[in-house]
């Protein structure tokens, strides 16, 4: 590991060692927030349990619903908005608006219509992550060079080979960013809806356990979420780290 | 000898730079030991390869950075970690500020040395009307050509009526017709002041062209081959590219430099082909 | 594309919108979904209304209390993290991990610790703002090109100078796209607060309609704080383009 990175675990572990310091000590009350090995214990013995294991399903089965169709329609939105470039002109000051105005303000309304199921919260992820995911894959097909589209005819490509051979790898490195922002996105969102008001899953557990005052309960399902958000962020961020030599021209 | 003494603007003895060395690297060896008397109103040049440590010798001659051994005297006085008044410095890289105009560019330095309005005034408009650039004096440098923009930090450093006046490769980054009719404006420039004129640069042609004095430097760590002397007339302009000195004067230095280039690719990692 | 066909454009975009709302209002019937027209005139209704400026006070109270807070930290985190080397490598990964979480999860710690009132709205808006304005001041700071410093010190100008005649300059634009995007999701944190445990605010106004089957009011509330981010962020954008635009 690089210097820095030592630096930085070093760190990372130095603030949950003093967290766990003023925890132990009684600095911080156990009311307000309990120690990191206990949380830790805590989670082990849920999880062990498996009495959250119907709740992690059906969340992350959720965020994994929402991924996936965010990805798979921003794609496609994407590329039939690319085509059409006076449709794109005018969803322009859509999409740079966006991301600036509180969409989840609308969850409410979406439960007053759909009810208290999974719908309203898919909805929410997807109309959350998806736009990103447009936005990613407009910018990758901008990026193609037009040189490609001529080489293509040079050797006589038919549409399709020529999208999948030449445009899409060429694309890939930003299509990689939409995916990892809509995964970001999808994971915000979903636990968002889900803590507010929903009648299952992690996040909906979570606001029980602090209004049960059930600290240990409440602390070791928000780390379970935080860790896997982190995990996956995280190798996302290394992938696209990778990817994004290419988006510079090869010229570090 | 006192004669000589005060004919001599800057001087560097025994000057050396050795950077020490990043992590576990060993130091760099960047510069020296380096003697050189900058005569007064003199123009000299210098050429070296790439990496050599020209850059590096400017930067210590203005007192942008300190010698590991040696001494640096600018106009009788030592040279310490500023950069004295009276020396001006154009850079290699766009120094131009983006958010202010092309007279606000040129006015920046002056402005903040305490100079009276009117006086501020006069000798911006008198240095843009030098630099050809009174008709973009509203215009913001991201609307202007590169040469344009080392132009408007020519302009900066020449209200500050430097005495001694270094370029750090100014016209890197200009195609080759410009830099000659650039190098035109740098002549009008140096007779016009009558400041004492350092130039660095690795285009042979450029330094046999534009000097009175072309000290040829080596590859790291730079010291002088040579110094040779051009001879022109202080009227000159890039019309001299014609004479048959200058190509006498541009062979010899390639005749110097040859050898000491090929090794600065070495330095890169890149070998050299057998000789043919 | 000429300015009048893009304004047609605009409009054949909105008429879309409308259509397509006044369709889903078919669907869901007027207790979920209330028509378009009827929203607005009860629009016009419900601003002058106390119940509706007490509740839209509290919650620009608690914005802008939470906005200095993450303008103000994530600043200082910023020039700090730029102009430290160190600091910067060391802690840039940190702040982009902890940005792309669901800080929803901290959201109960936030209120454990400052209790129901209003600071634990706007600790939770700050915790959201600070992150967008430490990075890009980071990055701001860090994308100043080094011949500058140099310049400054050939034109002899002092630190202080330095500072504020050209770092600042130099590196305004991109901070203040970290301020723009700090608003933002700012904002969202105080709004996320406000629904989730609060007596108080537009926020928990939208879930009480919701729990009270008022769905013109949840509606048209959603609907002006969409119109303030809106016209808020276009006026940031305005202002940022100026700046970029001179670099």
């Amino acid at each position: 590991m690089t210097r820095v990175g030592l630096i930085r675990l070093a760190v990372i572990v130095a603030m949950i060692g003093a967290l766990e310091l003023a925890c132990q000590t009684g600095l911080i009350r156990h009311q307000t927030i309990i120690a990191p090995s206990e949380m830790a214990t805590s989670l082990y013995a849920l999880l062990a349990s498996g009495a959250i294991n119907a709740d992690i399903e059906r969340t992350l089965g959720i965020i994994v619903i929402v991924i996936a169709v965010s990805i798979a329609l921003g794609f496609a939105l994407g590329l039939v908005i690319h085509a059409l470039p006076r449709l794109r002109e005018a969803l322009d000051p859509l999409f740079a608006t966006y991301y600036a105005v509180p969409i989840f303000i609308f969850y409410p309304v979406l439960i007053a219509i759909f009810g208290l199921s999974p719908i309203p919260i898919v909805l929410i992820g997807v109309a959350t992550a998806v736009v990103a995911m447009i936005i990613a894959t407009l910018n990758g097909l901008d990026r193609v060079p037009r040189v490609l589209t001529k080489v293509a005819r040079v050797h006589r490509l038919d549409a399709v080979t020529a999208a999948m051979t030449l445009q899409l790898p060429a694309a890939a490195p930003y299509l990689f960013t939409g995916v990892k922002l809509s995964v970001s996105y999808g994971f915000i969102a979903v636990i968002a809806a889900e803590f507010i008001l929903s009648p299952a899953g992690l996040g909906r557990d979570i606001a029980d356990a602090y209004s049960d005052f059930n600290n240990r309960r409440m602390y070791a399902l928000i780390l379970f979420l935080l860790i896997v958000a982190t995990v996956v962020n995280t190798v996302l961020h290394a992938l696209d780290v990778r990817w994004a030599e290419r988006r510079s021209g090869g010229r570090t | 000898m006192n004669a000589v003494a005060r004919d001599i603007h800057a001087q560097l003895s025994a000057v050396t730079r050795i950077f020490p060395g990043a992590g576990n690297q060993p130091p760099v060896n960047a510069l020296g030991p380096i003697d050189l008397d900058l005569r007064k109103g003199e123009f000299f040049a210098i050429v070296g390869p790439s990496g050599c440590g020209k850059s590096t010798f400017l930067e210590v001659l203005a007192g942008l950075q300190r010698p590991t051994a040696g001494t640096v005297t600018f106009e009788g006085k030592p040279v310490s970690g500023e950069v004295a008044e009276g020396i001006g410095v154009v850079f290699q890289e766009d120094a131009s500020f983006p958010w202010l105009t092309v007279w606000d560019n040129a006015a920046f330095g002056l402005r903040r040395s305490g100079v009276a309005d009117a006086e501020v005034r006069r000798r911006v408009d008198d240095a843009l009307a030098f630099m050809g650039l009174k008709d973009f004096a509203r215009a913001y440098p991201s609307q202007l050509s590169g040469g344009m923009r080392q132009r408007v930090c020519i302009s900066r450093t020449l209200v500050l009526q430097p005495r001694l006046i270094l370029l750090d490769e100014p016209f890197g980054a200009l195609d080759a017709q410009t830099r000659l009719l650039m190098g035109d404006e740098v002549l009008r420039l140096w007779r016009s002041t009558g400041a004492t004129v350092l130039l660095i640069t690795h285009a042979l042609d450029e330094a046999a062209m534009l000097a009175d004095r072309v000290g040829a430097m080596s590859a790291r760590p730079g010291r002088f081959i040579e110094i040779i002397d051009t001879g022109w007339p202080r009227e000159r302009d890039s019309k001299i590219v014609a004479e048959p000195a200058f190509g006498e004067i541009t062979g010899r230095l390639w005749d110097r430099l040859r050898g000491e280039s090929l090794k600065a690719l070495g330095h890169a990692g890149m070998t050299t082909t057998a000789a043919g | 594309m000429t300015a009048t066909r893009r304004a047609t454009d605009t409009l054949i975009i909105a008429a879309v919108v409308l259509v397509v709302w006044k369709i889903l209002h078919e669907i869901a019937g007027s207790t979920a979904l209330p028509a378009p027209l009827a929203t607005m005139a009860y629009l016009v209704h419900l601003v002058p209304t106390t119940r509706f400026t007490e509740n839209a006070a509290a919650t620009l109270q608690a914005f802008s209390l939470a906005l200095l807070l993450a303008y103000g930290i994530g600043l200082a985190i910023g020039v700090w993290m730029g102009a430290h080397r160190l600091s910067g490598a060391v802690g840039e990964p940190i702040l982009v991990v902890i940005y792309s979480l669901p800080k929803i999860t901290l959201y109960p710690v936030v209120l454990l610790i400052f209790g129901l009132g209003i600071s634990g709205k706007v600790a939770f808006g700050a915790m959201h703002g600070i992150l967008p304005v430490a990075l890009l001041t980071m990055g701001a700071i860090r994308a100043i090109p080094q011949v500058y410093l140099r310049a400054a010190r050939t034109l002899h100008l002092s630190s202080w100078q330095t500072i504020t005649t050209v770092l600042l300059p130099a590196a305004l634009p991109e901070v203040f796209t970290g301020l723009r995007i700090g608003f933002t999701v700012t904002l969202l944190g105080v709004l996320l607060g406000e629904m989730f445990a609060s007596k108080l605010g537009l926020g928990s106004m939208i879930m009480s309609d919701m729990s009270l089957a008022q769905s013109e009011d949840m509606v048209t509330v959603a609907i002006i704080l969409f119109v303030f981010a809106a016209i808020a962020n276009a006026l940031l954008l305005w202002i940022e383009h100026r700046l970029h635009r001179r670099v």
